[in-house]
């Protein structure tokens, strides 16, 4: 009789996975192949695809509709400020600094909104960020309303060179960028992983199973926020100028986001990937249009939604089955394998 | 109310699972009317009553799901009346569900596999998944998507996942309504392998000569009252549960 095993990957993820690895060492390497716009506009593709991908992490997978995770952009650019400013740091220090503080104010927040469900629990998480935004707004050590911004002597400490600086600034978003679509992948395919996806199909049926569900939501909660936290401090390390409404702009920081991910396919991890690459093609191409293009974004992420509420990639894997990142598990007779 | 049948103390501190004057109201709707029930490590108790009596509302109160208004419940001499259905299903209470609630999402296999990597300790929880889908006839369709099974393989996976979590007290919660009778069989001598390897067991179930094969122990609910305690012979002969839940005239 054969023994029966459990696999993990399919036959495209294991070409999928390679593949993945070289495009980012080629990204890695664009500094020396790459004009300098084409790296701030690398760059910035990787800060939202991080953030949409973290996103889709709280929202697709965690079922926590969070339309407020500007509030941790913004803390986390405010971090970078404070810790330049006042103690002189290199910039690059107050990202991980931004991940830690952003984790421990996501803590008693998350005790604030997790009383809330549903559309309530989005709309507190808006009316946080909106009290961040205010409440910095208040500071004006750092500027208050009118916002303030780095000095050319810190940024100096990063590096002399200004191509250098714009190296490792873009080096650092290739990293979080990356780095989140790993993390998001790897966590899907750990215990909690496991965890969440029986917690998104019966939340009775999974307690009545041995998991602590709201241990795991405040886990994934914090987790977001700090990631969302550092990619906030590199935003404003690349734009070095950092004010109140920009730092906690709910349209650039979490509409857009919304945007990408239900495009590319919400609760999949390819679908933000695909959705953010998919807006900065219709940028590229229709930003000059002014009002028009903004139309043209609302007017298309409605019709996605009404054909394929699962987006482009839920309109690829119902047809296909493909998946480029297997979360699941297969049972596998071992003589099938030869 | 009397009770038919042998008495059984209130309180046995020793036995695996003792409630203690338990007590669940919805607004003026009372469900469990300060009820008390002891199983014994190794028992297997089997529970009637009408539709609407309270049944499956004790499995909750027992599980965890729901939190009694009064009352204690004790598991392996430790009150676990506070504790989440989760920290009660890793002290080794599993229970199935009446309507079953498969994570119609994820396949036959991974269902399982949440009920062993969460349900208990050990770290071989893809191996022992594998053996509750085997022991549940469920192994043939290990990649297939639970939405996707019929009632049948939906109880089959409810038994499954309850016994991937390794469980000491399972509770069945009408798991062989609407099989034929060879599948009943078949179902029969799983419970009778689940039982041989230690396992106790708490049955709810309508199908009456399949809870008669295999229970020790029958226990009686109506209106969220104990009616009746005892042996199986002795509580089916009572007038009262006759009249109860038969729908005999007990006056007659």
């Amino acid at each position: 009789m054969s023994t029966l095993h459990v696999t993990r990957s399919t036959p495209l993820s294991r070409i999928a996975l390679p593949l993945a690895a070289l495009l980012v060492l080629l990204l890695a390497a664009a500094p020396w192949w790459a004009s300098t716009a084409t790296l701030r506009l690398i760059g910035e593709i990787m800060i939202y695809l991080s953030l949409a991908s973290l996103w889709n992490l709280l929202a697709g997978y965690t079922g926590l509709v969070s339309v407020g995770q500007h509030a941790f952009v913004g803390l986390g650019g405010y971090i970078l400020f404070t810790v330049a400013l006042y103690l002189g740091w290199n910039p690059l220090l107050a990202i991980p600094l931004a991940g830690i503080t952003a984790a421990l104010i996501a803590v008693p927040v998350a005790r604030l909104v997790f009383r809330l469900n549903g559309a309530y629990f989005a709309i507190g998480t808006w009316v946080v960020a909106e009290v961040f935004r205010l409440s910095f707004a208040q500071i004006s050590s750092l500027g208050g309303g009118s916002g303030s911004s780095l000095p050319i002597g810190i940024m100096k400490a990063m590096a002399e060179s200004k191509a250098m600086r714009e190296s490792l600034i873009y080096w650092a978003a290739l990293a979080l960028g990356t780095g989140s679509v790993v993390f998001v992948y790897l966590l899907l395919r750990s215990r909690i992983g496991l965890a969440l996806t029986a917690i998104r199909d019966n939340e009775t049926a999974s307690s009545s199973l041995g998991i602590t569900i709201p241990r795991i939501k405040l886990a994934v909660y914090v987790g977001v926020a700090a990631v969302t936290g550092m990619v906030g401090a590199l935003i404003f390390l690349q734009k070095l100028r950092i004010a109140p409404d920009a730092a906690f702009s709910a349209s650039d920081w979490t509409v857009l986001v919304i945007f990408m991910v239900v495009i590319g396919g919400i609760g999949t991890i390819e679908g933000p990937i695909i959705g953010t690459l998919l807006f900065f093609v219709l940028r590229e191409f229709l930003a000059d249009l002014g009002t028009l293009y903004l139309m043209i974004l609302g007017a298309l992420a409605i019709l996605i939604m009404m054909a394929s509420p699962k987006g482009l990639w839920g309109l690829v894997t119902s047809r296909t089955g493909l998946s480029l990142f297997p979360v699941g598990y297969r049972v596998e007779t071992r003589g099938d394998q030869g | 109310m009397k009770e038919a049948g042998a008495l059984r103390p209130r309180n046995d501190p020793m036995a695996l699972l003792d409630l203690d004057n338990l007590n669940k109201r919805y607004g003026a709707l009372t469900v469990t009317d300060d009820l008390s029930l002891s199983v014994e490590a190794g028992e297997i108790v089997g529970i009637l009553g009408p539709n609407g009596a309270g049944k499956t509302t004790l499995f909750n109160l027992v599980a965890g799901t729901v939190k009694p208004n009064s009352g204690t419940v004790t598991f392996d001499g430790r009150d676990v009346t506070r504790d989440g259905a989760a920290q009660r299903c890793r002290a080794g209470i599993s229970r199935s569900f009446q309507v079953p609630q498969p994570f119609n999402g994820m396949t036959v296999f991974e269902n399982v596999l949440v009920g062993a990597t969460f349900g208990r300790a050990a770290p071989d929880a893809g191996e022992f998944a594998m053996q509750a889908l085997e022991k549940s006839g469920l192994a043939r369709k290990a990649n297939m998507l639970a939405g996707s099974l019929p009632l049948l393989d939906r109880k089959r996976l409810e038994l499954a996942r309850a016994l991937a979590t390794e469980p000491r007290l399972l509770l069945l919660d009408e798991i062989a309504g609407g099989l034929t009778d060879s599948e009943c069989h078949e179902l029969l001598d799983v419970l009778r392998a689940v039982h041989a390897s230690g396992v106790t067991m708490v049955w709810i179930e309508h199908v009456v000569h399949a809870l008669l094969s295999v229970a020790q122990r029958l226990v009686v609910v109506n209106f969220g009252r104990k009616i009746a305690d005892g042996l199986p012979d002795e509580v089916m002969a009572s007038r009262e549960v006759r009249s109860v839940y038969l729908g005999d005239d007990a006056h007659g």
